[in-house]
């Protein structure tokens, strides 16, 4: 799960006029770049910063869903959950893989998520209140995930691209889940339907936002739509969200917290009411109200989990003492 | 100075009657810790029954400024491949 919203890409290359063009050729015959190609330095940029984003969200995306599995209110469910919450961490590691195919290493990028120089999407950084909002996690967030991530699967670099194959292919089960988790409480008992209600109230509005800022302010787009990192347009992505969730909203008998969502004849969508930016941006820079935590968090399994790291390589390379000594 | 660990190319059968096909990389201090962590990470939902794991150091890779002297040759030497020459109908196939 993790969606668009790539913050603070910069594109900017200073190759020849005459590298980027023969580059730029081979991205429009849909040639895939792979890790030993020559490629413009802001290509190599952007795609460092957003593969790294976008592994760092996963990451951090564990831990939201993480804080019910003691929680969750049968086996099937938490199976499911533990399940979910292990993918998540099998794709921050697939896209880790990617990134570091670009020449930085892992302890790099693990630095910048602890010190807070790298982001990740700023919707793990509300808190999940009920268990309910577990269910509307798997069909909300990781359903903007997937919109954004099918285009991904064609992205111009080879390792990005195969990466999200293997992340769609998982992400599927993690929507339906949610969505049949919020069926159950949906047509349980009126408390029940009040708790899926309140969670989509505090879901949708940081759902629609992962698409990020719209496409008139959104700076580094134009560049990453022409190197075909980014298929699909910001606002464009969005709509077809929108536009899937609706019926889906309907079906489960809630209503999604926007008065001014209407089914517009003319564009064959629905239109929104205007979203707070000013929001998106507070908790993209930190002010979230889990914010803190969410790094806290990675940093002690970070700090205590470094035993474990060091002794498993003393522990190898005693071994290849012993065997060197053997032979 | 802080060790980091090693890096490992993950390879995995699909299944028997295949061959093993890259499917990503690993970070595991040996051998042993690379195939449970490959396990864990790459076959979670039934890819394969065999596992490879190879330090991503051991690898040697052709190096891409030379691809065209490297594979350029097989687009010239037409005459490699069975559709160059021209079998009569008659003959049937061939």
């Amino acid at each position: 799960m993790y969606s668009q919203g790539l913050i603070g890409a910069d594109g900017r290359t200073t190759e020849s006029e005459e590298f980027l063009a023969r580059f730029q050729a081979r991205i429009d015959a849909e040639e895939k770049i792979e890790p030993t190609d020559a490629m413009p330095e802001g290509y190599r940029r952007t795609l460092v910063r957003q593969i790294g984003q976008h592994a760092h969200s996963e990451i951090v995306g564990m831990l939201p869903e993480g804080n019910w599995i003691t929680r969750a209110p049968s086996l099937r469910r938490k199976a499911a959950l533990l399940a979910k919450v292990q993918d998540e961490g099998g794709h921050g590691l697939y896209l880790y893989c990617a990134a570091e195919t670009l020449g930085v290493s892992r302890e790099e990028m693990t630095e910048e998520l602890l010190t807070g120089k790298a982001k990740y999407s700023s919707i793990f950084n509300y808190p999940t209140l009920s268990w309910a909002d577990i269910g509307i996690i798997g069909w909300l967030v990781d359903g903007a995930a997937i919109m954004n991530q099918i285009p991904l699967c064609r992205c111009s670099y080879g390792p990005y691209a195969r990466a999200m194959i293997r992340v769609c292919k998982e992400e599927s089960f993690h929507q339906r889940q949610g969505y049949e988790l919020c069926m159950s409480l949906a047509f349980g008992t009126p408390e029940q339907k009040a708790m899926v209600q309140d969670a989509l109230n505090r879901w949708w509005w940081p759902s629609i936002m992962m698409f990020g800022p719209h496409d008139a302010d959104s700076q580094h787009s134009d560049q990453s739509m022409a190197w075909k990192i980014k298929r699909f347009s910001n606002d464009e992505l969005r709509q077809k969200f929108i536009d899937a969730t609706v019926p889906q909203a309907e079906y489960l008998g809630l209503t999604l917290p926007d008065p001014d969502l209407k089914w517009n004849e003319e564009k064959g969508g629905y239109d929104h009411g205007p979203i707070d930016w000013s929001e998106f941006w507070r908790v993209v820079k930190g002010q979230g109200p889990m914010a803190r935590d969410r790094i806290k968090a990675r940093k002690k399994a970070w700090d205590e989990g470094a035993w474990v790291r060091e002794a498993a390589l003393a522990h190898a390379e005693k071994r290849r003492a012993r065997k060197m000594a053997a032979e | 100075m802080v060790q980091t660990t090693p890096l490992w190319e993950v390879f995995i059968r699909p299944r028997n009657g295949l061959s093993h096909k890259h499917v990503g990389s690993i970070h595991a201090a040996d051998e042993v810790l690379a195939l449970q962590a490959a396990r864990d990470v790459y076959t979670r939902r039934g890819e394969g029954n065999s596992i490879w794991v190879v330090r991503s150091a051991d690898i040697h890779a052709s190096d891409p400024d030379q691809a065209a002297e490297n594979f350029e040759p097989t687009a010239d030497k037409i005459y490699r491949h069975p559709t160059f020459y021209d079998i009569p109908e008659e003959v049937g196939h061939m």
